[in-house]
């Protein structure tokens, strides 16, 4: 068996060449030794932080954000739980092949799932590509997990108004961060997708609302899906607010304006408390904090109506009429005319080779200063104007609040104009003509103002000459602390008037609605006064033409301004509608209505309301110690 | 003399070292699988499984081992030829994984001839050799070139790179041993083969990535699907992120949390690497190197020509997977698939190489028989 095909020779010519393979081996082992010692001791921590990075992924816990409540502890912006899908882009191989499939599976567009996926920012923070997904989505999703490397849902409080429409101007909406707003320092913690108010309260009082967000990192395996919690930092909720409001009444509100376009705005004008400010038409802000196409979005903006603009503070229209209130507390003060100084008024007022006319054709006869406010006289206050000269009523415009922010809470209110020589100069690069003084003087030309300014104002009346900034936050609630901090008002100017003068003006108020322009707000509940405002939007001195034959939109608007209850004011209400023509018989109403609804919410639970009038249940049970 | 007469008819302490190593590995190995599959959460999870192919393992273990190799050696011709044919049917009627056609359904288990072949080609080219005196170029060089072509053509085709640098490697290292009229030839072609991975990570690295993956999806379309050397790059990281003591057992994220490809297979020694770190990857080196300087041993004292040759090619292909293996997840090679003897998973591998060991051992039992 042992015939072997070589030599002995050859056998041990073998075995000496081992020497070959022995001194193979360990050049080779030591070149492996060598390169493993490089991998793992040279360059160990190296690889060691790469393999951390594989293995952690840290997702953002969105805070909740704050509660919104009316005055009266009322729901409006509360959050309810939501699906968001999310996207770690370290865990996607083929972005496009991503992008099909969630097209394919959630019907998404593809364009927007790009722009999301693509957005500039850290590969590390994971990218919200839709939220509010519907249960059925996120089972859709969920099921395919495994074919959807680096894709997550994760439950987020969304953000939802109960009320719908209700208040949409006043407590806004929210969305997501845009990529200009990252670069402001304000909102320098936030990353792509936080969410922020971008309207109304939300987006005032947004830091306080929005919350803290927190950060969990998760251990995730080889195709991006969570696997263990490494380390939580918990996200912290946002403040709570209470608003001034109340929320029957701002529905009051905007019922009564119904499918007309304008604004109320109702104050406490003893504290500036907004109790209600409606603008119409209105949004639903549960709508715009979704995430909008751009088709849907160009809807909204484009809207003839304007739903976004909040005529309440941003709205700007000539004060008509309602500009006399000012007017008589200047010509007053300055000694222009007193109390009883007639002028007499036959219907038109003659400057130059030009008439002014008065609202009322053949005029009102001879009139002092109560009557010209209670009939609305506008001959009187052209002479008053005339007499006093603009640079004299700016100055009192400005006194009473015009022309400056009255500075609510809200983002973006409008200052409206009040016009004189040096502004006319600075705006228009021209002199000021003495004719445009006698418009300016019954709140025409180029006066403008916003209905909130305008209730403020009739408010500093009504309160004896001190104005209150407009409160909108009453309190804020500490969510960590559960501490409730009081938001006091703030007196923001007095005027300096003579003390006779507001008690006469308030006076004539109130004859405007027992026997002048304003009779259609009075009412059998509580005493009211008030100025009515007739705005005209094209040209003085055309053709009176019927209301009806006018096309809407060259209407006038209509303007009424009041307080209540006269002897003690605890509300001041400013209502204007949109080229909804005489403010006596379009607006008057509204204030009267919304001044009454008012009183009857403010009677004790146990008041009842039968017939119109009140009727005070005497509670033997000392409810009655008021 | 008596002393060795005696030892032969049992162990001796050399067949216990010998033996022990073997274990010591296939333990390793079968911890290190344990540690990437524990939580498969299937009735008959991997782990469980190699300790059953290690079983059989060494049923041909001791087989290999108490048989008489020369009569072993006289089925070579013929079982060459049923792997010729084994290989070919793979080709038409084999089971496809991953984009390769290597395996042949066997009720729940796949059986994988190209893992036969090489100890099959061993047998054949030590019996070919020694059966008669060979000389010249022809009877040295070329007939038993035609003989590893077939062989090796279709192990290509599965397509096998791995295998068929092994069977590459067997070749030439029995070219070597032989002897030649130049010797230097053999050498180098030796040489070359092992310094292969170094000079090949030379010439890849100028590549452009889309070369590269075209190469590679050409040679290999079974690994890197993701391409851009996803896996290479793992499993490097895996090896570098173990450090000096390494993460402990089940703490090797880059295996337990699947970022690394295969870990249960090729890639097992990345996840040994990541969990025990460079002290153990020492150890196991010198595991591996202790196995081949004992298998070296009995290449040297073989009795007789066709032992030393049976002798000279297993420790040779033993040596080659290793390296390449290693040096493979090291990331200094492409990754062609070659498993880490007795440690990756899989029945085929793990069975023929320890019939390969038992055969080895043979050697060295019978080197004492004729006293």
């Amino acid at each position: 068996m042992a015939t072997a095909g070589l030599h002995d020779s050859e056998l041990g010519e073998l075995q000496r060449r081992l020497i070959i393979l022995r001194v193979g081996l360990l050049l080779v082992v030591a070149l492996l030794g060598l390169r493993l010692w490089h991998l793992q001791i040279r360059e160990g921590p190296y690889y060691r932080d790469l393999s951390e990075n594989n293995r952690t992924r840290s997702v953002i816990m969105e805070p909740a954000r704050g509660l919104i409540y009316d005055r009266n502890g009322v729901l409006l912006a509360n959050n309810v739980p939501s699906f968001t899908l999310y996207v770690s882009l370290e865990d996607v191989k083929d972005r496009d092949l991503l992008i099909d499939q969630l097209t394919n599976l959630l019907g998404l567009d593809p364009a927007l799932v790009r722009k999301k996926l693509m957005a500039r920012g850290s590969k590390q923070v994971p990218r919200k590509v839709k939220d509010r997904l519907t249960l059925r989505e996120a089972t859709l999703v969920e099921s395919h997990r495994l074919d959807l490397p680096g894709v997550m849902v994760q439950v987020e409080s969304q953000r939802n108004y109960p009320g719908g429409v209700t208040a949409s101007h006043l407590l806004g909406y929210v969305g997501e961060v845009s990529p200009e707003q990252l670069e402001k320092p304000e909102f320098a913690d936030l990353h792509q997708g936080s969410i922020v108010g971008q309207y109304g309260v939300e987006k005032f009082f947004d830091r306080l609302v929005r919350g803290q967000a927190g950060q969990k990192s998760i251990e995730v395996d080889a195709v991006g899906h969570e696997k263990r919690t490494v380390v939580v930092e918990q996200p912290y909720a946002g403040d709570n607010l209470y608003l001034t409001i109340d929320v029957r009444l701002q529905k009051v509100a905007e019922s009564l304006l119904g499918e007309e376009s304008g604004a109320i705005v109702a104050l406490d004008p003893r504290t500036g408390d907004v109790l209600a400010m409606a603008s119409r038409p209105g949004f639903d802000p549960n709508i715009l904090s979704r995430e909008l196409t751009p088709k849907q979005w160009a809807e909204i903006v484009q809207n003839e109506g304007r739903p976004l603009n909040n005529r309440a503070s941003q709205g700007q229209y000539p004060p008509g009429s309602v500009f006399k209130v000012m007017m008589a507390a200047a010509a007053l003060e300055t000694n222009t005319v007193t109390p009883s100084t007639t002028i007499h008024c036959n219907g038109g007022y003659q400057f130059g080779r030009r008439v002014y006319h008065d609202w009322k054709a053949g005029g009102h006869g001879s009139v002092d200063l109560r009557r010209a406010l209670v009939q609305s006289c506008d001959v009187y206050f052209y002479t008053v104007g005339q007499r006093m000269g603009i640079e004299m009523m700016a100055s009192f415009a400005h006194m009473f609040g015009l022309g400056e922010e009255t500075g609510i809470e809200l983002p973006s209110e409008r200052i409206g104009i009040v016009p004189s020589s040096a502004w006319k100069q600075k705006a228009k690069n021209e002199p000021w003509l003495p004719g445009e003084t006698i418009s300016a003087s019954i709140g025409q030309g180029y006066v403008n103002v916003t209905p909130l300014q305008m209730a403020s104002l009739i408010g500093t009346v009504a309160n004896d000459g001190v104005t209150f900034r407009p409160r909108l936050v009453r309190a804020v609630m500490d969510r960590a602390t559960g501490e409730l901090q009081e938001r006091p008002a703030v007196p923001k100017r007095t005027l300096k008037l003579r003390p006779e003068i507001l008690p006469l003006i308030k006076e004539a108020l109130a004859g405007v609605v027992k026997e002048g322009t304003g009779t259609r707000a009075k009412s059998a509940l509580v005493t009211i006064a008030g100025k009515t405002g007739t705005a005209q939007t094209t040209a003085l001195g055309k053709e009176k033409k019927a209301e009806k034959d006018i096309p809407k939109k060259f209407r006038d608007h209509a303007w009424f301004v009041a307080f209540a209850p006269v002897e003690a004011p605890t509300i001041a209400v400013a209502v204007l509608g949109e080229h909804m023509g005489h403010g006596g018989s379009a607006s008057a109403p509204l204030a009267k209505e919304l001044i009454e609804t008012y009183v009857k919410l403010m009677l004790p639970p146990s008041a009842g309301v039968a017939d119109g009038a009140v009727v005070r249940e005497v509670d033997a049970g000392g409810q009655g110690a008021r | 003399m008596i002393d060795r007469v005696i030892n032969s008819r049992g162990f001796d302490n050399f067949d216990f070292r010998f033996i022990g190593l073997i274990f010591v590995i296939l333990g390793v190995g079968v911890l290190s699988i344990y540690s990437v599959t524990h939580d498969q959460g299937v009735a008959f999870p991997f782990y469980a499984k190699q300790i059953v192919w290690i079983a059989l393992g060494a049923v041909a273990f001791l087989v290999m081992w108490l048989s008489d190799y020369h009569r072993i050696a006289r089925l070579a011709y013929p079982a060459y030829g049923i792997i010729l044919v084994l290989l070919a049917f793979v080709l038409f009627e084999g089971k496809s994984s991953r984009g390769a056609q290597r395996w042949i359904p066997m009720g729940p288990f796949a059986f994988q001839p190209s893992e036969f072949a090489k100890l099959v080609l061993i047998l054949t080219l030590a019996h070919y050799y020694s059966k008669a005196p060979r000389v010249g170029w022809l009877q040295r060089v070329v007939l038993p070139g035609l003989l590893v072509l077939p062989g090796l053509l279709l192990i290509l085709k599965q397509p096998d790179l791995g295998s068929g640098l092994s069977f590459l490697a067997v070749y030439a290292a029995m070219l070597l041993m032989v002897g030649m009229r130049s010797k230097a030839l053999g050498v180098i072609l030796l040489f070359s083969l092992m310094l292969f991975p170094f000079a090949w990570e030379m010439m890849w690295g100028s590549l452009h990535d889309y070369q590269r993956q075209r190469i590679m999806a050409f040679v290999d379309p079974a690994y890197d699907p993701g391409g851009k050397g996803y896996h290479a790059l793992q499993s490097r990281i895996a090896i570098g992120a173990g450090e000096l003591t390494g993460k402990g057992l089940y703490g090797g994220t880059q295996s337990q949390l699947k970022f690394l490809p295969e870990g249960h297979t090729d890639f097992v020694f990345s996840v040994f690497a990541e969990e025990w770190g460079f002290l153990g990857v020492l150890a196991l080196l010198i595991l591996f190197v202790t196995l081949i300087w004992l298998s070296l041993e009995i290449v040297a004292r073989a009795k007789d020509q066709l032992g030393a040759l049976l002798a000279v090619g297993i420790t040779c292909m033993l040596c080659f997977c290793v390296v390449v293996n290693i040096g493979m997840t090291a990331g200094m090679f492409p990754i062609v698939g070659i498993p880490l003897p007795l440690m990756s998973y899989g029945g085929s591998a793990t069975i023929m190489t320890m019939a390969s060991l038992g055969l080895l051992l043979n050697v060295k039992r019978r080197r004492l028989s004729f006293f």
